[in-house]
């Protein structure tokens, strides 16, 4: 096991030089000179120049990879072009809010989904499932914005129950926190509710076919037992690694989600960042949120040996 | 190999009293068109420390017999259209749903065909013997750990301390039937349903498991229902013989009653096509040794339904069901022409 955990770490680091090299290319290989491109609309030839020798940009190409990987290692994402700022810096200050809304909609879609594709496989046919089922196809082919839209004039223009847009930190004001990530939660999780619902549902129907599942009926389990120990642990390694993919499904969600309801978060920073050609900030969050969407398949991989003992490594 | 008395005798029985009063039993298959009948106006008894075989080509209702007994019909679809079963003075087909649980694994248990898919892969062996007392009678888990690796002892599991933590992956096809029938007797059930318990394994692991099997009857007195499709088996094992045919019981008789004067020319055709009784697995039976096919569940003749395949059958057979009969003293046969001598 502790071998098998040192490999998985280690071949993270091929995936994330990958990414690194993609990014470092996108900016270099893109059309035109990449400190024009730096310096924005309105920078003058000196302007350009200065950015240039700054960035090392008349530099060979190579030599530009192994300095900015240096810089990367020490946590030296670059500097903002508009706002002068370091762009770590910049993406730490908008962490909270999108890794608020993530975990929260990933709580709220497993805490609904699970049960809902339970209980629709233990009764499949019925009109309890066809009824899950039904709700799952509409949550799935309903645009994300819509979802939001509809949900802010109802819950917050019609019956003022919760606020429209912008968030609170947790710190500041925690119920603040919670009531403003209530709609954004519900609009980026129906969807991911929906296709978790329609995956546990497909797997639990495989497993309660199982002869295993009879010969826990007839020791004279109960049913929650049956469904819950026996059925449900069966069919978690599918249900995690859902899970673990919705992740990458949340990241473009976020965007979305973020700018429907003004959230200071990755999303918006990076929306504003593409509109403003802003390459270092688009550098800085595509390789966090690589690095995120790594580690988290790396956790996920490493619970299946958890769930279930036949995964040994 | 012998075993110390490992386990309890079931309690509260008789040497002889009955255990289980089957009558009238009929389960259907529901879907469009005709109910499938896969069990029909079944009736049999099983009696303290008695093994009843159940014997019959695959498909002629067996295990939904079986399953019937512990209300495990496959659904939707299956149910259990008519009949009584009277254990321990209550009506099983009368039972609320958790009553019918605590019939389940505590007086009536089974094991199942296939030991390698019949157990929970994720769970450990010893979980799984010791949910099964958990849920019966209510004791702390260290005592029901306990009475597992008491079990696994009785059933001669190598290793049982160790086995009692390890999965179901970890174990061979005759160690896991070992661990299935561990988990049946664990809390001394009156009637042990066995469906084809050996023959998803090999030879010599068979009459290793049947021997264990008739072992811990004897030790316990419980009364088996042992299902199978191998002669060789019912020659081995059984007090008593039940032999079935598209759904219906055509002939019961004690064993050697049945080996010496079948009377049935469906048994007979059994019997013909098996080799020779020389034990276990020798006796196994293939369609093709007794031409023709069974007809359709949902479509039964209005006679008797072995009439396709009958050397002896008449116009009389076409037309009408037999009924069963006791043509001898405990022997009940269904077939018009049954007092006739096979040759004429
Ligand atoms: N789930 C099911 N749906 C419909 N029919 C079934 C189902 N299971 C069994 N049957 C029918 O019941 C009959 C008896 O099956 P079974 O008791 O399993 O036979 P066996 O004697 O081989 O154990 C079969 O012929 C089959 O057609
Ligand atoms: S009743 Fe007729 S057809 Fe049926 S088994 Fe007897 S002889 Fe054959
Ligand atoms: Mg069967």
């Amino acid at each position: 096991m502790g071998p098998y955990i040192l490999r998985r770490v280690l071949a993270t680091i091929p995936v994330m030089g990958v990414v690194a090299v993609i990014v470092f290319l996108m900016l270099r290989l893109s059309p035109g000179d990449p400190a024009a491109i730096l310096a924005g609309d309105q920078a003058t030839m000196a302007d350009i120049a200065a950015i240039r020798e700054r960035l090392g940009l008349d530099q060979p190409l190579l030599h530009q990879f192994v300095v900015w990987v240096g810089e990367l290692l020490t946590g030296d994402l670059g500097k903002s072009i508009y706002l002068n700022r370091p762009v770590t810096g910049l993406i730490l200050e908008r962490v909270e809010p999108t890794l608020a809304l993530s975990i929260s909609t990933m709580i709220f879609a497993i805490l609904f989904a699970v049960p809902m594709g339970v209980v629709a496989a233990w009764r499949a046919g019925s009109w309890v499932d066809q009824t899950i089922m039904g709700l799952s196809v509409l949550a799935f082919s309903v645009p994300v914005f819509l979802i939001g839209y509809g949900l802010v004039i109802g819950f917050a223009l019609r019956l003022d129950l919760l606020p429209v847009q912008g968030f609170v930190s947790l710190w500041d004001n925690p119920v603040g926190f919670a009531r403003h990530l209530v709609l954004p939660t519900m609009t980026l999780g129906l969807v991911y509710m929906a296709l978790l619902a329609r995956i546990t549902r497909a797997t639990m129907l495989d497993v309660l076919n199982e002869d295993f599942i009879r010969t826990a009926r007839a020791k004279g389990l109960a049913e929650p037992r049956v469904l819950i120990l026996h059925a449900l642990k069966n069919a978690s390694v599918p249900i995690v690694t859902t899970i673990g993919l919705g992740i990458a499904l949340l990241i473009g969600g976020v965007v979305v989600t973020e700018s429907v309801f003004a959230i200071p978060g990755i999303g918006r920073l990076t929306i504003e960042a593409v509109l403003q050609r802003d390459y270092p900030v688009i550098q800085g969050v595509i390789l966090a949120v690589a690095g995120v969407y790594v580690l988290v398949n790396l956790a996920i991989d490493l619970t299946y040996s958890a769930l279930d003992p036949r995964i040994r490594f | 190999m012998s075993t110390a008395r490992a386990i309890a005798p079931v309690s509260s029985a008789m040497p002889g009293e009955m255990v289980l009063d089957l009558r009238g039993l009929r389960t259907e298959f529901r879907g469009e068109g005709p109910p499938a009948v896969a069990v029909n106006d079944l009736s049999f008894t099983v009696r303290h420390g008695e093994t009843l075989c159940i014997v019959g080509e695959s498909g002629c209702g067996k295990s939904m017999t079986a399953l019937s007994l512990l209300r495990l019909v496959p659904r939707p679809g299956g149910r259990i259209a008519a009949g009584t079963a009277m254990i321990g003075g209550r009506d099983l087909f009368t039972l609320s749903e958790p009553e019918m649980r605590a019939v389940r694994g505590g007086e009536i248990a089974m094991i199942f065909q296939e030991p390698m898919t019949s157990l929970n892969p994720v769970l450990t062996i010893g979980r799984q013997i010791a949910e099964t007392v958990m849920v019966h009678e209510n004791v702390p888990w260290s005592v029901c750990m306990e009475r597992a690796l008491a079990m696994l002892r009785a059933v001669r599991m190598p290793e049982p301390e160790r086995r009692l933590h390890e999965y179901p992956h970890q174990l061979s096809g005759g160690m896991r039937q070992r661990v299935m029938i561990a988990m049946a007797l664990a809390c001394r059930p009156r009637l042990l349903l066995a469906d084809e318990p050996t023959t998803a394994l090999d030879v010599t692991i068979q009459a290793q498991i049947l021997d264990l099997i008739r072992d811990l009857q004897e030790q316990t007195g419980t009364a088996v229902i042992l299902i199978t499709h191998d002669l060789g088996v019912v020659a081995e094992m059984a007090d008593r013989v039940l032999v079935m045919y598209a759904g219906r019981k055509v002939e019961e008789a004690v064993v050697d009653e049945l080996f010496d004067a079948p009377l049935h020319p469906y048994t007979r055709g059994l019997m013909a096509a098996m080799p020779h009784l020389g034990g276990v697995g020798a006796g196994r039976m293939r369609l093709a040794e007794i031409p023709g096919v069974v007809p359709a569940l949902t479509d039964m003749p209005e006679g008797c339904p072995f009439a396709a395949r009958c050397g002896r059958a008449s116009a009389e057979c076409r037309a009408a069901m037999p009924p069963l009969e006791e043509r001898r003293p405990g022997h009940l046969v269904a077939c018009w022409h049954s007092g006739e001598s096979p040759d004429a």
